[in-house]
């Protein structure tokens, strides 16, 4: 209540246009809650309606295997499953999320057995680690959509994703055993 | 077969004691040697202390844990270390369980993780450490069976006495085995016997990786821990004046917003200590997201710099660095260094009478190379978690040089550095960057003031601007020929921003090649802040160096590498000079691989280019050949083929890797990497405007060979970067018919292609 007060009073003291922002930002700041299903589970949160599922997942529902990279959508270390289909979720408000299904990581598979895991393991991709998930969910997104892509489409799927340890081979040679399971 | 001692210098090198619940704990110091009086390594191993810092830890139900004491970032040592210790041990690698070691120097040594030296460093103490420990295995064997202990074998974790039948597992003697005093000398296997090392194993951490595990310092919480984000300066050149926190104070989530000094004015900085932006403003709120949005609102003026004198500590050495004021801007680094260029130099090497040379030459050809600030951009932005109390400050952070920065931490809290304690994390990536630990300190301060647990993130943008670039490069060669076309003298003059590649590389080869040789260098001064990036220096001269030899070869109507073996004969049977650091005959060997393994010199079809590449660094040898074909204007990597000398390969499958990376990484940063300024701010700031190389960019095909040798391993990590840059460089010659001087390539690839013309 003090802080809604306290607002009030600051924004009489500024010029209009400013307590335009003023006001929208105050708004956009508003809690609310959500009901997320993020790996076949139901989860409440109660955050901010502009944070992007990246940070709601990091911070608000200790699921850290999903990764920041860069914040804008450039990197693919944050890439997650939205009904299925990679997203980045950097850049995926919360409030956008609705009933879709959000899958990360860690419900990929209940004992890291995806064929894309599997390939990942057998081809000994990881270098530093880091871009990996964002690489496996890509490449299972890809490969649910798409189970036998060319080069040309496992470029075209994977570009997003960077790597700077420079696995892209590994990557690609994994993807193609996972399609030929 | 090798004997190695297994102490020196007085004190124990390897430590036995058991464990509390009975079995085996052998751990070992690298650096008790060198440590003052009264520091007791006996101390750390006993009591409840002891299972922490052991190094190979056996129970009496015959589990098997072998600790890796170096930080990981993806260079595999997590894997390789404990695969030295474990073939010595004589295990079965499927039952050994891998755990990273804790930060303790007095323990494991320095637990530096750069300048490829980790499996160097450490080959002959792990060794040695699992050698000891089968030796008490089978002495305590020999007790219990009354046999004589020439008579027990080991396979795979069980011992045997062959004639009575008896076995036991490693368990079951481990008790017994701790009680038996450190052997003083052991037998070390027969290259050609290993079981383990020199067979592909795949990485411990694969499943935690591809499941998600949180493994990385980003990963790491603590009930009530806080986030904190900092606003540095812009710019290069700028300092903190003044900030207005009222209104963010009030955002959601915020708790407080303050400035912090990350080291005292007095103190005097050691070799990974820097003050790119000294002051910075820092917001501290519950939820990173929240954190984000009062950065973005935080009203900060900044002013300029004037010239400033840091203290440096490097390694005891005192001396005052002047760090100019100023706002800079690219071009005038480029113009810079050209003047710098024209004035005197430090000379570094000479051989011969190289001016006389260049004075009769019928024929001089002069070539210069540039190349600009890169930045590290490791996948996972810098970040620490810490909590300082008043007994201790606890930090745990991915770092590869976590015994500098624990003094920096001590120093700048004023605790004594027993009471820091340092948990060492899987690093997303660290290049050199991570060895730079100030956002240690940072997120310590921090800690200290909130008086809570701390994680300290820095955005994608503050990862690219706040510094500790690649240097800036330049670099001239000029060669001498006689009027038979014949190399007679040979010149090479280097520099850089703010630092030179050349000074330690200069009795590199073709030093020791030619009869007239010259080497010198010079500086120019800057403010912005530089360190080292995968294979420091190196990845410029080779770059350099290996297109200029490929235009020697070219105006000497010779095969490139039939002209490199030349000069490289002539340094193995006349050598020139003293002081040639490299092995002329391993040097010769990576080029005669990759020549054999790639078909050199076999018709290729005509829209296939090839360039090659060879260079030592790092105590290992690197060749590449690039075939590439031109695709709408642009280059398409078909192939590369890759030569390695690296001794021997510990972990055959983890080295593969290593080399592709290196390959993807080296052409990644050629044709994209670049980092320029305008008034001392960054003009790159994320992967929007900084480009980085990506899955449709890599080379279709890499095929890796290793040189079969009995030689002790040196590095990987950096070796074969920097010559992939040159074999590219030199493709691309073949395919365009233009030799490209600057980097990063792609630019004027690009020009090329509109019709404009090529600078260079």
């Amino acid at each position: 209540m003090w802080k809604v007060l306290e607002r009030l009073l600051f924004r009489v003291t500024v010029s209009p246009t400013s307590r335009l922002a003023e006001r929208k930002s105050f708004y956009s700041t508003l809690m609310a809650t959500f009901n997320l299903k993020i790996n076949g589970k139901l989860q409440k949160v109660e955050v901010d309606p502009t944070t992007p599922m990246l940070w709601v997942l990091r911070d608000h529902l200790d699921l850290q295997g999903t990764k920041y990279g860069c914040g804008i959508a450039q990197c693919g270390a944050c890439t997650v499953h939205l009904d299925g289909i990679a997203v980045r979720s950097c850049q995926l408000p919360v409030s956008a999320v609705g009933k879709q299904a959000v899958t990360t990581i860690e419900g990929l598979s209940a004992h890291g057995d995806h064929p894309v895991q599997k390939a990942w393991i057998e081809h000994d991709v990881a270098q530093c680690g880091y871009c990996q998930a964002g690489q496996i969910m890509s490449a299972a997104s890809l490969l649910k959509m798409n189970p036998r892509p060319s080069d040309a489409d496992i470029d075209a799927a994977m570009s997003g994703n960077i790597c700077r340890c420079g696995t892209y081979t590994r990557i690609k040679a994994a993807i193609r055993s996972a399609a030929n399971r | 077969m090798d004997i190695e001692k297994t102490s020196y210098n007085r004190r124990s090198f390897l430590k036995v004691s058991v464990l509390s619940g009975g079995g085996m704990l052998l751990g070992f110091s690298l650096v008790a040697q060198s440590k003052p009086a009264g520091l007791k390594v006996q101390a750390a191993l006993s009591g409840e202390g002891a299972e922490l810092t052991s190094f190979i830890r056996i129970t009496p139900q015959g589990q098997i844990a072998i600790l890796s004491p170096n930080p990981e970032f993806g260079q595999n040592v997590k894997t390789a270390m404990p695969m030295i210790v474990a073939e010595e041990l004589d295990v079965d690698w499927k039952t050994v369980v891998v755990e990273q070691a804790p930060f303790n120097t007095r323990l494991y040594g320095r637990q530096f993780t750069g300048g490829s030296q980790g499996i160097r460093q450490y080959w002959k103490s792990l060794r040695t450490a699992g050698a000891s420990a089968r030796q008490m295995l089978m002495e305590a064997a020999a007790q219990a069976w009354k046999v004589p202990v020439g008579e027990i074998t080991t396979e795979a974790g069980v011992l045997h006495h062959k004639t009575s039948g008896k076995t036991a597992g490693y368990g079951a003697m481990a008790t017994e085995a701790a009680k038996l005093p450190v052997p003083k000398e052991v037998k070390l296997k027969a290259v050609d016997t290993f079981k383990i090392l020199s067979t592909p194993r795949q990485n411990v951490d694969g499943m935690s990786i591809v499941t998600g595990k949180p493994l990385f310092s980003l990963d790491y919480r603590q009930p009530g821990m806080l986030i904190a984000m900092m606003v540095h300066p812009p710019g290069f050149g700028q300092k903190l004046k003044s900030f207005d926190a009222t209104a963010v104070r009030k955002m959601p989530g915020i708790r407080d917003v303050f400035s912090i000094k990350i080291f005292q004015e007095d103190y005097a900085q050691e070799i990974f200590d820097t003050r790119t932006f000294n002051e910075l403003v820092v917001i501290v709120g519950r939820s990173t997201w929240e954190v984000m949005q009062a950065k973005k609102k935080l009203p900060v003026q900044w002013e300029p710099i004037a010239d400033t004198v840091e203290k440096q500590n490097a390694f005891g050495q005192m001396r005052d660095k002047i760090v100019p004021a100023g706002l800079e801007t690219t071009d005038a680094h480029y113009a810079g260094m050209k003047e710098r260029e024209a004035q005197p130099a430090k000379e570094l090497r000479r051989d011969g009478d190289p001016e006389t040379a260049f004075r009769q030459a019928a024929k001089v050809l002069e070539r210069t190379y540039t190349a600009p600030f890169l930045a590290h951009n490791s996948m996972e932005p810098l970040n620490c978690f810490a909590h300082v109390t008043a007994e201790k400050a606890f930090l745990a952070c991915g770092i590869q040089a976590p015994e500098f920065t624990e003094r920096a931490i001590a120093a700048r809290l004023g605790m004594p550095i027993e009471k820091i304690d340092i948990q060492l994390t899987r690093m997303g990536g660290g290049f050199g960057r991570k060895a730079y630990g100030h956002y240690m300190v940072e997120a310590a301060l921090i800690s200290q003031k909130m008086k809570a647990p701390v994680k300290l993130i820095y955005s994608r943008e503050d990862d690219m601007t706040y510094g500790i670039y690649r240097p800036m490069y330049r670099m001239t060669f000029r060669a001498a020929f006689d009027a038979a076309g014949n190399l007679t003298a040979f010149h090479v003059r280097g520099g850089g921003i703010p630092e030179s590649p050349l000074g330690g590389s200069e009795n590199n080869f073709p030093a020791g090649a030619i009869d007239h040789y010259l080497a010198d260098e010079w500086t120019f001064p800057s403010n912005i802040t530089v360190g080292a990036f995968r294979a420091p220096r190196s990845n410029f001269i080779a770059v350099a160096q290996q297109a200029f030899l490929d235009e020697v070869a070219e105006t000497m109507g010779k095969d490139p590498i039939g002209f490199r073996l030349e000069l490289l004969e002539r340094a193995k049977t006349k050598p020139v000079g003293k002081n040639n650091t490299y092995e002329a005959d391993r040097y010769a060997g990576v080029l005669k691989l990759v020549r054999d393994k790639s078909g050199w010199g076999q018709s290729s079809p005509a829209n296939l280019h090839r360039g090659v590449a060879v260079y030592f660094c790092h105590n290992s040898y690197a060749a590449h050949v690039v075939d590439l074909s031109m695709k709408e204007g642009q280059p398409v990597v078909e192939k590369v083929t890759s030569a390695v000398d690296c001794g021997i390969v510990v972990n055959p499958e983890a080295a593969g890797n290593m080399v592709e990376g290196a390959v993807v990484d080296g052409i990644g940063n050629a044709l994209f990497g670049n980092l320029t300024v305008k008034g001392g701010k960054p003009q790159q700031s994320n992967f929007d405007n900084y480009r980085m190389i990506r899955h449709n960019e890599a080379p279709k095909v890499i095929e890796v060979h290793f040189v079969k040798n009995e030689i002790d391993p040196t590095g990987l990590g950096e070796p074969p970067f920097p010559p992939v840059i040159a074999a590219l460089a030199n493709a691309l010659y073949k395919a365009t018919g233009k030799r490209l001087y600057s980097q990063p390539f792609q630019p004027a690839l690009d020009k090329r292609n509109t019709g404009q013309p090529v600078q260079g």
